[in-house]
């Protein structure tokens, strides 16, 4: 496998102080799903954002190494950047109508994607709009082109999102929490689309969640982020089978899982918040939350192996498990 | 023992205007909605979007007068007591601790005005009654100085039930208390929600869309679609053996952590249910995946269902 997505140390500050991203690597192989996990200010979507050249003002990203599919981001001029955008890299966000323009048709918003990207006529556009929406599930997608973003339901909004996210045949998609805002119903349907584009058109897929069980059941690998620095890599099933930072174990333990539920006994929980790092920050980011910590905790962590392509930023040996809480 | 809430028969319809030569049109928000939660126990209420599920707690609240039907709180009559006799029996802890925080108050005068609108209570009682409520939800005395922005989202909900309990209610309506929350922090949340129903005797109805927290918090649940209740029965059995065909689907689209199990194929198609356009028949009829000539155009009457369950579906 070759990846297509390589990132390598890569920082984000905002304003020189605030330190969203902390050396965070990890590869997206071709036709696979990554996942990045974690709770809110992990870093996961100022990530992809730094992927895609979209951070906000003030922002600055730095790497080591930032490829994709043999091209060096780093290096790229805005001007090229824009070009590879919404191109060979697409994106969809979590609220589709705030992605939306509301002042313009569905069928317009879709055709200029492509007629910006790679010319032609918009009629040419608008066919390929109508036979993309066929694709994700929409019926009567002529109807649908004339309409407004706000005269669809959220789930239909999200798959013209990914319908308008494949108007250029991208390589990369990369989803950031694209169905939180959804029903469950609806998004067990919009992730059941997305694995079947995936396999019909070879996409690789980056997809940002802080939903376990949706990293369960479609990510091929998984990095998981706590306070801008990727704590865990492995495959999906090694991660679930064997989970080795606490923070992994800990945000496990505390979903519910339907059918074995114990309604006496309280969810296990992480005490604490995340906390704010600075740029003078050392150690490890979760000992003031680690039942495990101790003053070792304070200084630079190892990258401890726990098995092939299974990593871990943690003081602890792989399987501590039978170690209790101290 | 004497039922906590009872609901019988709650109607709520809303009159919409559709544009402007149309006519107007009703839309039925809850529609003959029964049920009773002992003293103690917990209802979970789940649903999609747009169910009626958030209507049907401000009514029981007192918030929104139903167009018919009744509904008892600890045997009263909403809509017979004052707001302050209301406030001392029933209050609500809402999803976005956010938007139902004031931000320009400090957590502690939050948590204390239940108490100052009563306006029985001294400065002193005040003071001891807001700082003991703050430590029994996990809040030190110098969060309480704090500004809602200045807290984190879980703190923020900590002061949220804070708020709603400073008045020792016998009964508090949880609309999506932890849906806005990370997991970390839900659990917490959950955790601090059954203490204290166990140590001060609450009741709650709980509403929310995410089947698994359902299932940890609540002795019982309703299941509601496009303002009915389809199905109800003890959390146990409803689990075990779900009935409706909604409620299957619904438990179906729950994505456990389990991996290699790929996305479930629900079976619903892309058609969504629109309160404003309830189809004849049975109103889940357009999605369901068993649906025979039968459901098109008779509505399905209420069964029983054991132990203490009801269904409403002619296939069921």
């Amino acid at each position: 496998m070759s990846a297509l997505l390589e990132v390598e140390e890569l920082q984000v500050t905002f304003g020189g102080r605030t330190a969203a991203v902390r050396g965070a690597s990890f590869r997206v192989e071709k036709g696979e799903t990554h996942c990045l996990v974690g709770e809110s200010g992990c870093g996961k979507s100022v990530t992809a954002l730094a992927v895609m050249s979209l951070l906000a003002r003030g922002g600055h990203r730095s790497a080591k190494r930032m490829s994709f599919a043999g091209t060096d981001l780093t290096s790229l001029s805005d001007r090229e950047m824009a070009r590879l955008r919404g191109n060979r890299m697409a994106m969809i966000f979590q609220e589709p109508m705030t992605s939306l323009n509301p002042a313009f048709t569905i069928g317009s918003q879709m055709a200029e994607v492509l007629t910006r990207h790679k010319g032609g006529s918009r009629a040419a556009a608008l066919d390929r709009a109508a036979e993309l929406m066929g694709r994700v599930g929409i019926t009567a997608p002529g109807m649908r082109l004339g309409q407004f973003p706000h005269q669809l339901s959220g789930g239909l909004r999200q798959r013209v999102m990914i319908a308008m996210a494949l108007m250029c045949d991208p390589e990369l998609l990369i989803a950031d929490e694209p169905t939180t805002a959804l029903d469950v119903t609806v998004q067990a349907q919009i992730l059941r689309l997305l694995a079947t584009l995936k396999r019909e058109f070879g996409l690789s897929i980056l997809l940002i969640t802080h939903d376990l069980g949706i990293v369960a059941r479609v990510a091929d690998h998984v990095s998981v982020m706590y306070a801008g620095e990727v704590v865990e890599r492995a495959t999906t099933a090694e991660l679930f089978r064997a989970p080795q930072h606490p923070y992994t174990r800990g945000l496990l333990s505390c979903v519910p899982v339907p059918g074995r539920v114990q309604r006496d006994r309280p969810l296990g929980s992480i005490p604490g918040v995340v906390p704010a790092i600075g740029s003078g920050f050392t150690g490890c980011a979760f000992r003031s939350r680690c039942a495990h910590a101790d003053e070792t905790c304070a200084h630079a962590i190892p990258r401890r192996q726990a098995g092939n392509a299974h990593d871990y930023l943690c003081r602890l040996e792989p399987d501590w498990a039978e170690l209790q809480p101290a | 023992m004497t039922a906590a809430i009872e609901v019988e028969k709650l109607r709520c319809e809303f009159r919409v205007h559709t544009g402007l030569m149309s006519a107007e049109k009703r839309v039925v928000a809850v529609d003959d909605v029964t049920f009773s939660v002992p003293a103690g126990s917990v209802l979970g209420v789940v649903g999609e979007s747009g169910c009626g599920k958030s209507t049907l707690a401000r009514m029981i609240l007192g918030l929104l007068k139903p167009t018919a039907g009744t509904v008892l709180v600890d045997g009263k009559r909403l809509f017979d007591l004052d707001r302050k006799a209301r406030a001392r029996l029933i209050q609500p802890v809402f999803q976005d601790p956010f938007a139902s925080l004031n931000p320009r108050r400090s957590i502690k005068d939050i948590v204390a005005l239940p108490l100052e609108a009563q306006g029985t209570f001294s400065r002193g009682e005040i003071g001891r009654r807001v700082g003991g409520i703050l430590e029994r939800v996990g809040l030190s005395a110098a969060m309480g100085e704090r500004m809602p922005a200045q807290l984190s989202g879980g703190q923020r909900q900590r002061a949220a039930i804070a708020r709603a309990l400073v008045l020792e209610p016998r009964i508090v309506i949880c609309d999506e208390p932890t849906s806005a929350l990370d997991v970390s922090v839900q659990a917490q949340i959950l955790n601090l929600l059954a203490d204290l129903r166990r140590d001060l005797g609450l009741t709650y109805l709980f509403i929310s869309h995410n089947l698994a927290v359902v299932e940890h918090v609540a002795s019982e649940v309703a299941v509601m679609y496009l303002g009915r209740i389809v199905e109800r029965n003890e959390t146990d059995a409803l689990f075990r053996e779900p009935r409706h065909p909604y409620t299957q689907v619904l438990l179906e689209s729950v994505l456990t952590p389990e991996p290699g199990k790929g996305v479930p194929d629900i079976g619903l198609g892309d058609a969504m249910p629109d309160p404003a356009n309830i189809p004849p028949g049975c109103r889940f009829n357009p999605r369901c995946r068993i649906a025979v000539e039968r459901c098109r155009h008779e509505a399905p009457t209420r069964m029983v269902r054991p132990p203490q369950g009801m269904v409403e579906c002619h296939l069921a």
